[in-house]
């Protein structure tokens, strides 16, 4: 049997690459790609607590699809930003994304 | 009689008060207001030098003023024989000055402000000689220096006048320093700074020899500033670029008269020390024939009478330092009439002619006859003539100088006295007499300017008069001190060494007026240039000054400086480095939070984990 805490780890060392691409990335594209990663790999948290936790029960899969239905509306949602700022800044690079007075 | 004494400094400062707060609307007016106020002045004076002559007793009050542990300074005033002199003195030049003012200042716009120094300077100065002690004399010592300041500086307009009332201030503040450390030593000392308790504690011997030298030596110095005595003599005859009443009162009658009050006033300090006498004489007779010696070849009418009055104050000197008490008093007495007298005879001139310079004057006498009499009067009492004022107090240092059992000293003061008549009759005939070398026509000056030159004349002819009268002895009845009588012959002597002088000017000057046109050499250019002390000091003092200013220039900017900048430099550096956190990323921003709240984390468990 795989023990949870080996699916717990799995869940962690993913979103940890996904915080690591959210916030070094200079591409929006792979931010956006970043952020996905990080809301499977709390999907993956909520599956195993499912079937390991201490409360088991159907709760966490379900949860899931919800997490899931989120995460494309906001996929969506940010690439559409993603054109806008193309069309205006005609790049796509983040750190370019900056109207501070300097 | 003596009580009210203290009303006489009063007046002036009253008018000096009226004259600031309503000058600018009495406009020629504040003549009157200084002028009456100088007059009660001058009664009150007059009154109490003869109550104190005829008989009264001195007078002393004062009251504690600062009590520290237990040592206390007080203020006051009191009126001895040399106060009551002065008083009578100081009223008197003064009321003269201010009634000539008003002729020779007319026209002028800062009259009133004219008026208001003037009574200024006249509260200093009697409020000086009535001090009764070393600590509000110096007050007043310096307010006199301030007020000099302001007077000779009147022309403010003009760069030489602002130069030279910086120099006459600051030359008199080294002396004032040497003033100041000998009246802090005394204090140390004797725990006062009451002219009775220094007296008493230098005559029964609680003071060591060389300690009353030093400070006798030290409160000479600041009368040696104050009196334009050889080395810090300088100032004198560059303070001539103030207004010719201004030189009369304070540069020939009396503020330079307060280094010769102050010598006499302390002179019981300096009669216990042999050393400190010979210095003061020494110093008192090299001025004399110096200055004399510089006067000679002079074109300048006021800068002759400037050398002459630091000369005749070396003669002061030289008799307060041969223990001569009374003869350098009473010379203070006719000098301050005859010398006031000269220079505001050389005003009335100046006024009528535009120009200071003798190579452009010349037979004045014919259109001011009395200007050229009271001159006249003047020269032959400063030149010791017989019967003037002049020839009585002369005579008294002669005598003194004789006695003092240095021999030189008397031979240097006959030399200045033939030198004194030579360059009194040389500015004599080629101001007075000759054909006219002048443009334009001189007329004689008004009444509000002749009548003060007459009184004075009366003064400088009669006041040596006084002598069969009692006045030197009463003097000396303060420290005494005795005329001191020598050989018969130095009166002949003196004589013929003032007629002398007079008749060589005559031959030179008199027949036919030499007026030299080419440029001075040799001896002539030395004396011309006044020896050269000002360039020497120029050199020696004033360059390695503003070199050391510069080196503390530059250290201020670059290394106070630069440790500021640094500090200023530091701080903008730390918020550069910090405002490179608010770049406007939001990826440095989640960055941020993200260790933030993982330290946040770490914290909350460590104790946990750590166990």
């Amino acid at each position: 049997m795989v023990p949870l805490n080996a699916y717990l780890a799995v869940g962690a060392i993913l979103f940890s690459l996904g915080i690591y691409g959210l916030l070094t990335k200079k591409n929006a594209i792979i931010v956006l790609l970043s952020i996905e990663l990080m809301l499977n790999a709390v999907n993956i948290n909520f599956v195993a607590f499912s079937r390991y936790g201490l409360f088991a029960s159907l709760t966490g899969q379900i949860f899931t699809i919800f997490t899931i239905t989120v995460a494309a509306a906001e996929a969506a949602i940010g690439l559409a930003i993603l054109v806008a700022l193309f069309r205006n800044k005609a790049t796509i690079d983040v750190t370019e994304m900056d109207i501070m007075k300097r | 009689m003596l009580e009210i004494a203290w009303l006489v400094p009063l007046f002036p400062l009253i008018s000096f008060v009226l004259l600031v707060a309503f000058g600018r609307q009495l406009k020629e007016r504040a003549a009157y207001v200084g002028i009456g106020a100088i007059l009660v002045s001058f009664i009150l004076g007059t009154g109490a030098f003869l109550a104190r002559f005829f008989g009264e007793e001195n007078y002393l009050f004062s009251f504690d003023w600062l009590t520290v542990g237990d040592k206390t300074i007080t203020l006051g005033f009191e009126v001895n024989e040399l106060n009551a002199m002065m008083l009578f003195v100081v009223t008197m030049v003064s009321l003269m000055v201010h009634i000539y003012s008003k002729g020779y200042m007319h026209g002028d716009e800062r009259f009133p402000v004219f008026y208001s120094y003037l009574a200024l300077f006249t509260f200093s100065m009697l409020s000086l000689v009535i001090s009764p002690n070393l600590f509000q004399a110096f007050i007043f010592w310096e307010l006199v220096g301030a007020t000099s300041f302001l007077l000779i500086g009147f022309y403010f307009f003009k760069p030489e006048a602002r130069a030279a009332a910086k120099k006459a201030f600051i030359v008199t503040r080294v002396g004032d320093l040497g003033f100041l450390i000998g009246m802090s030593l005394l204090f140390w000392q004797v725990g006062s700074f009451e002219y009775a308790k220094i007296f008493e504690a230098a005559e029964h011997g609680l003071l060591a020899p060389g300690f009353i030298t030093l400070v006798a030596i030290l409160i000479f110095i600041g009368a040696v500033g104050k009196s334009g005595q050889f080395p810090l003599h300088t100032w004198l005859p560059d303070a001539m670029e103030g207004p010719t009443p201004v030189s009369a009162l304070i540069h020939a009658a009396t503020m330079v008269a307060a280094g010769v009050y102050l010598v006499a006033r302390m002179f019981p300090l300096f009669e216990q020390s042999a050393t400190a006498l010979f210095v003061v004489a020494i110093i008192g007779g090299f001025t004399a024939i110096f200055a004399s010696s510089i006067g000679l070849v002079q074109n300048d009418i006021k800068r002759v009478l400037a050398y002459s009055t630091v000369s005749q104050l070396g003669y002061m000197m030289l008799a307060l330092g041969t223990a001569g008490y009374i003869a350098g008093l009473f010379h203070l007495f006719t000098h301050a009439f005859f010398k006031a007298l000269l220079f505001l005879a050389a005003g009335s001139a100046i006024h009528a002619v535009h120009t200071q310079n003798i190579k452009e004057m010349g037979g004045l006498f014919k259109n001011m006859k009395i200007t050229g009499t009271v001159f006249l009067i003047g020269a032959l009492a400063i030149s010791g003539f017989p019967f003037f004022s002049g020839f009585y107090s002369k005579d008294m240092i002669l005598m003194a100088a004789w006695e003092s059992g240095y021999p030189v000293l008397f031979w240097v003061a006959l030399t200045a006295a033939i030198m004194t008549a030579f360059y009194m009759f040389r500015l004599f005939f080629l101001t007075f007499t000759g054909s006219p070398r002048h443009h334009g026509h001189a007329h004689e000056s008004p009444a509000s300017m002749t009548f003060p030159m007459i009184m004075l004349a009366v003064l400088a002819f009669g006041s040596g008069f006084l002598t069969y009268f009692g006045l030197p002895e009463w003097l000396g009845e303060a420290v005494n001190a005795h005329e001191i009588h020598g050989p018969k012959w130095i009166e002949y002597l003196a004589i013929a060494a003032g007629l002398s002088g007079i008749a060589l000017a005559w031959l030179v000057y008199g027949r036919k007026a030499r007026v030299r046109t080419n440029e001075p050499t040799g001896v002539h250019k030395l004396l011309f240039n006044k020896y050269y002390i000002d360039e020497i000091y120029s050199v020696g003092i004033l360059h390695p000054y503003r070199l050391f200013g510069n080196v503390l220039k530059f250290v201020d900017h670059y290394i106070v400086g630069g440790l500021v900048q640094l500090a200023v430099w530091i701080s903008v550096t730390i918020g550069k480095i910090g405002s490179r956190l608010q770049n406007g990323q939001a990826q440095s921003y989640g960055l941020i939070t993200l260790i933030g709240l993982v330290l946040l984390l770490v914290g909350l468990t460590a104790g946990r984990l750590l166990g």
